[in-house]
């Protein structure tokens, strides 16, 4: 089994090795996207988007940090739908190059949902007049992202490479399944959180309309996280694979 | 008389004594003896609830002469409960209010300890690769073990909602509560039996199995919570009936994919 691999990985890094060049140029691409990405966004939601007119004092201004808010919630649901496709993907395939992508932007997922969850209580502290409170979205997003740091901790825990791909593919499918009964099971309970952008919550506090401006910040936010996601994962991607080549080839010379 | 024997004979069977099963003689037929698969396949869905049931019987045979589980959980449960009157006593003007959820904490806390030594015991013992050679699909052996830890928690639920009313003075042991508790340490088992064969190899898998299981375990938290205290505070079916959906949904869709993903568990290690 172990020797199979050892080839396979082989042919895949003296192919990589071949093609290298074109992809670092492509990765730099990316990189470059992402930062101009990022830059955008602090500019668009600090100066570009005009403040919300229905806010007033401290609310008004805490609500800039909602764009940031919310490309990070976008970002984090991309990368935990990309796990959940590597996870599904190296279960069928057993093929180690998706769990390595899987494991990735679980990482990637767990800092950006913290993202989240950290500029939500920023905010919600003028306008909520707390840091916290157990609504749904809140609850969804930490446990979403407890779970994920779970996945980390079992991942550690486990010294065979292909029972850590295999047990980490599995969880990582069953915490993805739970959110959305986390999310429903939780919104009954009760919900103060503003629903900006669908359906109305008539306990809602702290909510605002959004005007052009502030819809195109929104989109700047959408984008410039999903590229700082696809750089992030790429570079995570590449760092993982070259360390199970570097593991299996000091396996190789030791045995 | 015969197929009785014959029967008993296959409840008995002790996972491991591969060449003794009578049954895998009998599905291999006279023509065509290619036992590696048919054993694991064959014999249709009454063959496969009686390894289910041999599993099943297997634990409780277990547990009945070591005494290890249930009477671990139990005692870990009353003692919770204990521990959480005295904290709450002093500060909590109706412990109704806080009863529902004493019930919910001590199970799922309770519920670990007992998962943990489902097929940690096995590990130590060193029975898990016997276990693993029965002819039998695995799925059965993750049922046969998924309900053995129904019945131990169930039963240790049968001592600590005693407990509760004691030491709360909140009657629990309503039709409803008992309903969301059958359905609740359903799912619960479900995932923790799978994740409790995971973490059984793993590295500190005491420790391992509360942090994989609690985070997952908030949709059933929550909805027995809320379906409790509305079944303690007299409301009716029509306010709670979506928590019993939860529930349902919950178990249903669990139960399913541990039973596709068990098989793999022990595929590469």
């Amino acid at each position: 089994m172990s020797s199979v691999s050892t080839s396979q990985s082989r042919a895949g890094a003296q192919s990589k090795t071949g093609r290298s060049g074109v992809w670092d140029i492509l990765i730099l691409i990316i990189n470059i996207a992402a930062t101009i990405g990022m830059v955008a966004l602090v500019w668009a939601s600090l100066v570009y988007a005009k403040p919300a007119t229905n806010l007033a004092g401290d609310e008004q201004l805490a609500q800039r940090i909602f764009y940031i808010h919310m490309g990070c919630n976008v970002g984090a649901l991309i990368a935990f739908i990309v796990s959940l496709t590597g996870s599904v993907l190296y279960l069928i395939t057993r093929n180690l190059r998706w769990d390595r992508m899987s494991q990735a932007s679980i990482e990637i997922g767990i800092i950006i949902g913290l993202g989240t969850v950290i500029t939500g209580s920023i905010w919600a502290k003028p306008t909520w007049n707390t840091f916290w409170t157990w609504d749904p979205r809140l609850t969804t997003a930490t446990i979403t992202v407890l779970v994920y740091v779970a996945y980390v901790l079992f991942r550690n825990g486990i010294d065979n490479r292909r029972t850590r791909a295999l047990f980490g593919s599995i969880y990582a499918l069953f915490a993805f399944l739970t959110i959305p009964l986390t999310y429903y099971s939780a919104r009954w309970f009760r919900s103060i959180h503003p629903v900006v952008f669908s359906g109305d919550n008539a306990d809602a506090q702290g909510g605002f309309a959004v005007g052009s401006t502030m819809m195109q910040t929104v989109a700047v936010g959408a984008i410039a996280f999903t590229l700082l996601f696809i750089a992030l994962l790429i570079a995570r991607w590449r760092q993982l694979s070259m360390e199970d080549q570097l593991f299996e080839l000091r396996e190789d010379l030791e045995s | 008389m015969n197929n009785r024997v014959q029967e008993m004979n296959e409840d008995l069977v002790m996972p491991g004594e591969v060449a003794a099963a009578p049954e895998t003689v009998r599905n291999a037929g006279p023509a065509a003896p290619s036992p590696s698969v048919q054993m694991r396949t064959n014999g249709g869905l009454g063959a496969y609830m009686r390894k289910v049931r041999a599993i099943t019987r297997k634990e409780l045979q277990a547990e009945w002469r070591a005494k290890e589980v249930f009477s671990t959980m139990t005692i870990f449960g009353i003692l919770a409960v204990l521990v959480f009157g005295m904290a709450f006593d002093l500060r909590v003007p109706k412990s109704d209010m806080v009863a529902p959820g004493v019930l919910w904490v001590v199970l799922l806390f309770a519920g670990v300890l007992g998962l943990n030594r489902s097929f940690g015991a096995e590990v130590d013992r060193g029975s898990l690769p016997a276990l693993l050679l029965a002819p039998m699909d695995r799925s059965a052996i993750y049922f046969g073990k998924m309900i053995a830890n129904l019945i131990f928690m169930l039963a240790m639920l049968a001592l600590v909602l005693p407990t509760i009313l004691i030491i709360f003075d909140v009657n629990m042991i309503k039709t409803w509560i008992l309903v969301a508790l059958l359905l609740g340490v359903l799912g619960y088992v479900a995932v923790g039996t799978l994740f409790a064969a995971m973490t059984a190899s793993v590295r500190a898998r005491e420790s391992m199995l509360p942090i994989l299981l609690l985070p997952l375990m908030v949709p059933i938290f929550v909805a027995g919570v809320a379906l409790t205290a509305a079944v303690v505070d007299g409301r009716t079916l029509g306010d709670f009936w979506r928590w019993l959906g939860v529930l349902s949904a919950y178990d249903l869709i669990f139960v399913t994919i541990a039973f596709i993903v068990f098989d793999m568990i022990w595929q590469e290690s």
